[in-house]
């Protein structure tokens, strides 16, 4: 069951109807897919900021002031993201809005975030939402174009020159592809193919089927849904014997189970939030991953996923902006320009006014699976 | 292209062509009774593959599937007779219309229940890596055992509906429901049959390509609009038609991508799929006089 | 009765004038930018039930035409012919006025078509389209009609997610305001939020006019004809593929509207605009409206997209709407305006009833 039982509602509205409440909550929108195609980000993203919201409000809420959280649901339509958003900024007058949860969503909203002078922080990836730089728009997720960097440093080392290219026709599928197609030229490597497929996609035989064609030595595919373990799926039923890659959205122990053995051996580079429990103590990372996993499970008795863990980001950013900025929002944003070495689930975050992304690759680790399981590649 | 190659495109052609076979023949059971279109038997393949993924979890496969095909089975009758059975003498628009609630409904009813994860069915055998040698080509054994499926159910409902009373009453009803009501047959009870063993064949074939496919609660929609072209295409109320027209479908859309960008592979093979409606607007298979009667 | 007709065309103003007054007095201005989106959605659902409620037709296919409609606008409006100054069709277009320059978000500067054109090359393809599609398409007739609209409907979301030119999955964004006429624009923002309330409803309310006086002309008649039974409305002297013909490509044309204005209002537009179950939808507003009914189309049409696009059912968005469907499929199939017992119940309660005496 999902937790959407009217119940913590009616107890919110009751608590904030109640007179003995002196100061007044601070609103903060989150605009997520919660439904539609997307709901596999929406989805964990709300229950994580549920759950990080709760928390905050037990430890004394932002600036001394208990936080409201509205969430609203998008299903993933740029529209009724604007709807929303226009929503959120003119007539709740939030705070800060947490998300979209896709890119174009997060497109759409971006100059509305602008124009108003409100926190936009954005859970969808695409490096575009923050380049070129909007004053007012932050994202959490990595860059797609670092994870495929350091797929094409691996590539390169395993001395492969011809790579095919598979991606979905999602936001997540096209800004990876758009990256990839970018950087393979700097790494000398050879696009031999690049197709899209639908992100509903059922089965993907003669897509494979066109890769075995190509000669490609190696694959990569960069999608977010179950196509993704369809891909690895259909490369061993065909017996194609070349290294598959795929994408951070491969972080989703889900996957690997439905595709089975044929999961074995794919290498992707993902946060370390997928691999928290096997860090040294030394990482930095190692607590805050352990105390998100730990509660994200214990409340929802599913794994912890990255996806969710933009979301949390999110919500970090913002305490440490409201920690020195106060609840100016002018002053929060330039607290976040000049946040460095904030601790996150992806990443140590480090931003300033050229970079609203605040990651570098170093928040990549490239993994693969063995025995059905996360484990960090070995050099 | 080497003939290894096209023998491989073919077998991908087979392996779409066979998901959307399967799932388009249960849209001929409801038409042949009532001749409507039930907009909603995407959702009832959804049913039976989340049904069975979950079932599995306590029961060996082949219980798992029974049990998701008798539980999808009393959720098609209670459809009937909670949706359907009030509306007397609707119009195609009218059905069409009621059928896409109903499917939103379940399918909106699965989000809440499951989640938005993915689930699958283990293989029936071997695993997500065997595959067959088919002269060059390979082929995983779950495509062969949705292609039997395919087999078996169409000449089930062959001999069913040709060779026992029920089914002879069935096609009865839909030919013209007042004098089958006349001759007394017992009509509504036909029509309550006929959904409830449409979501049974359904929920069969989503355990079947569910390994193939995987599971997840909006999964319905895809599947149904793939089925229902295919349908169509054979001529509405041919099982033997949707089954052929499955395999052209997938066929063409492999091809297509074989040549094409893979993100057009909608756009041919349905531009192809238009053309022949126009040519043939009862479809490949289809009897005219009949299509026009039931369709109009 | 046009006096009739004027009379509703009036009432519908002044209802449009006291929401507007009402949603200030209680301080709650900003439904006005839901109000405005949904009168656009409204435009798509009042075209679409000519050609569903009146010929009796259907289509699964509309978010087709509104996202031909509402991608052409963007395209022209956002595409930057800077680098391609020189090339001669771009300075032809230039000279005769139909470029602009305009600053964009980030302080550089856009050289792109000016809407007015835009929108009347979005709003002309779309009509161009439906009318080659009608041709072939509109000899169908009920499920292979809906099969054959659900192509069209797929094919057309094919492209927009596959086309890179389209933005593929994002879709397209920082569609600029549209300046209908000099002061008054189709713009998103706070300030111009009650001049665009008025500006769309409005146009709902020429669009109704419009279909209004069509409908009960000769034209209506003969699209209802064909409803109740085409051969014999070609029987009497009715031209019955050509009627439905104007039909589907005047529909297509109102979502077209619709999707233009639409895009220029929200600033972008993406994939989800075009999606089948965007289309089936729309189908179900015109349904849940009472299909032979326009102005139950326009009320429960808007009144529903109203409070979807303000986010009122949460994760049960599509859920409420689902059950919406059935529950008047059942209850009240003429429409929510005229409920009415289904058959069924009603055989039922007469059942329990002492049969009257015989005699």
């Amino acid at each position: 069951m999902r937790s959407l039982s009217p119940l913590p509602l009616l107890l919110a509205l009751l608590a904030g109807a109640a007179p003995a409440r002196a100061v007044e909550p601070v609103k903060l929108g989150a605009l997520l897919s919660v439904t539609g195609p997307a709901a596999f980000l929406g989805g964990p993203e709300q229950k994580t900021l549920e759950l990080a919201v709760d928390d905050l409000n037990a430890r004394g809420g932002l600036a001394g002031r208990p936080v409201q959280l509205l969430v609203k649901d998008t299903g993933g339509s740029p529209e009724k993201a604007v709807s929303l958003a226009k929503q959120l900024i003119e007539e709740d007058q939030v705070f800060a809005i947490i998300g979209p949860s896709t890119s174009g969503e997060a497109m759409a909203v971006k100059a509305l975030a602008e124009r108003s002078g409100t926190l936009l922080l954005s859970c969808a990836a695409a490096e575009v939402i923050v380049k070129p730089v909007a004053r007012w728009v932050f994202k959490t997720p990595q860059n797609d174009g670092d994870a495929a960097a350091m797929i094409f440093e691996h590539l390169k080392g395993q001395g492969i020159t011809r790579v095919a290219l598979l991606s979905s026709n999602t936001g997540f599928g096209k800004a990876g592809k758009d990256q990839l197609e970018k950087a393979a030229p700097a790494h000398g490597l050879q696009v031999v193919l690049s197709e899209t497929y639908d992100k509903a996609a059922t089965d993907l035989t003669a897509e494979v089927t066109k890769v075995k064609a190509s000669g490609a030595q190696a694959l990569v595919n960069w999608s977010i849904e179950p196509a993704q373990a369809i891909v690895v799926k259909n490369v061993r039923q065909l017996g194609l014997g070349i290294p598959v890659y795929q994408s951070h959205g491969f972080g989703n122990i889900q996957y690997v189970k439905a595709a089975g053995p044929a999961a074995e051996g794919v290498i992707f580079p993902a946060g370390r939030l997928l691999v928290a429990e096997s860090l040294p103590a030394a990482n930095p990372q190692r607590a805050l991953l352990l105390a998100y996993k730990h509660a994200y499970e214990a409340r929802y008795h599913e794994e912890a996923s990255t996806f969710g863990g933009h979301a949390y980001d999110a919500l970090l950013i913002l305490q440490q902006g409201v920690k020195v900025g106060g609840l100016d929002r002018a002053r929060v944003r330039a607290a976040i320009e000049a946040t460095r070495g904030l601790v996150g689930t992806a990443g140590i975050f480090n931003f300033s006014p050229t970079d609203h992304g605040g990651l570098d690759a170093s928040a990549f680790l490239l993994l693969t699976v063995k025995d059905g399981k996360f484990v960090p590649l070995a050099k | 292209m080497t003939t290894a190659l096209a023998l491989q495109y073919l077998v991908a052609g087979l392996t779409y062509g066979t998901i959307y076979a399967v799932v388009g023949i249960g849209f001929n059971i409801i038409y042949n009774t009532t001749g409507i279109i039930n907009f909603a038997q995407g959702e009832f393949v959804m049913l039976g593959g989340m049904t069975a993924a979950s079932l599995h979890r306590l029961l060996p496969l082949p219980l798992a599937v029974l049990g998701a095909v008798a539980l999808t089975t009393l959720v098609g009758a209670a459809v009937e007779l909670t949706f359907i059975r009030w509306l007397r003498r609707p119009s195609v628009l009218r059905m069409i219309i009621v059928t896409i609630g109903v499917s939103i409904l379940l399918r909106e009813a699965a989000l809440h229940l499951w989640g938005e994860g993915v689930r699958s069915l283990p293989y029936f055998t071997g695993d997500e890596v065997t595959a067959l040698e088919l002269g060059g080509a390979r082929v995983s054994p779950q495509v062969l055992w949705s292609l039997a499926t395919c087999g078996a159910v169409v000449v089930a409902l062959q001999l069913f509906f040709h060779r026992t009373r029920t089914g002879r009453e069935m096609r009865a009803c839909a030919a013209n429901r007042e004098a089958a009501a006349l001759c007394g047959l017992a009509t509504r009870d036909l029509v309550t049959l006929s959904f409830a063993l449409s979501a049974g064949i359904g929920a069969l074939a989503g355990c079947v390509v569910s390994p193939i496919t995987y599971t997840r609660y909006d999964i319905g929609a895809s599947l149904a609009l793939k089925g229902f072209t295919v349908a169509i295409l054979g001529g509405l109320g041919n099982a033997g038609g949707a089954v052929a027209a499955g395999f052209l479908l997938g066929t063409l859309e492999a091809f297509s991508i074989a040549v094409l960008p893979a993100a057009y592979k909608d756009v041919l093979a349905i531009a192809i799929l238009l053309l022949i409606l126009f040519l043939r607007p009862s479809g490949l298979f289809g009897d005219r006089e009949l299509a026009r009667l039931g369709a109009s | 009765m046009p006096r009739a007709r004027h009379l509703q065309l009036a009432l519908l103003a002044a209802a449009v004038v006291a929401v507007q007054l009402g949603a200030d007095a209680a301080g709650k201005p900003f439904w006005l930018t839901q109000l405005t989106m949904a009168a656009y959605g409204g435009l798509v659902v009042i075209g679409l039930c000519l050609f569903m409620g009146y010929a009796g037709q259907i289509s699964l296919g509309h978010a087709g035409f509104f996202a031909i409609g509402g991608y052409t606008a963007a395209a022209l409006t956002t595409a930057d012919l800077t680098p391609r100054r020189g090339a001669a069709l771009v300075e032809l277009a230039a000279r005769v006025h139909l470029l602009t320059l305009r600053p964009d978000l980030y302080g550089g500067e856009l050289l792109t078509v000016r809407p007015w054109p835009a929108a009347l090359a979005a709003v002309a393809l779309a009509a161009l389209v439906a009318a080659l599609l009608g041709v072939p398409v509109l000899r169908l007739k009920g499920h292979y009609l809906a099969m054959a609209t659900l192509g069209f409907g797929t094919v057309v979301s094919a492209v927009v997610v596959g086309t890179e030119g389209l933005g593929a999955a994002d879709g397209l964004s920082g569609v600029p305001p549209f300046e209908l006429l000099p002061g008054l624009a189709v713009a998103g923002g706070a300030e111009a939020r009650a001049q665009n309330y008025y500006l769309a409803w409005g146009l709902v309310g020429l669009g109704m006019l419009l279909l209004l006086n069509l409908v009960h002309s000769r034209e209506g008649r003969a699209l209802r004809a064909i409803h109740g039974a085409e051969d014999a409305a070609g029987a009497m002297g009715i031209d019955a593929p050509r009627a439905k013909l104007r039909a589907f490509v005047l529909s297509a044309a109102f979502a077209a509207v619709g999707g233009v204005l639409m895009t220029h209002y929200t600033g972008g537009i993406g994939p989800s605009e075009a999606s089948v179950m965007r289309s089936v939808r729309y189908v179900a507003l015109v349904a849940v409206g009472g299909m032979g009914s326009l102005w139950g189309t326009l009320l429960t049409g808007t009144v529903l997209q109203f409070l979807s696009l303000r986010g009122v059912f949460g994760s049960f968005d599509d859920a409420v709407f689902g059950a919406t469907l059935i529950l008047v499929m059942l209850f009240a199939p003429e429409g929510l305006l005229r409920l009415e017992l289904p058959a069924g119940l009603r055989a039922a309660l007469a059942r329990r009833r002492p049969p009257p005496a015989e005699g």
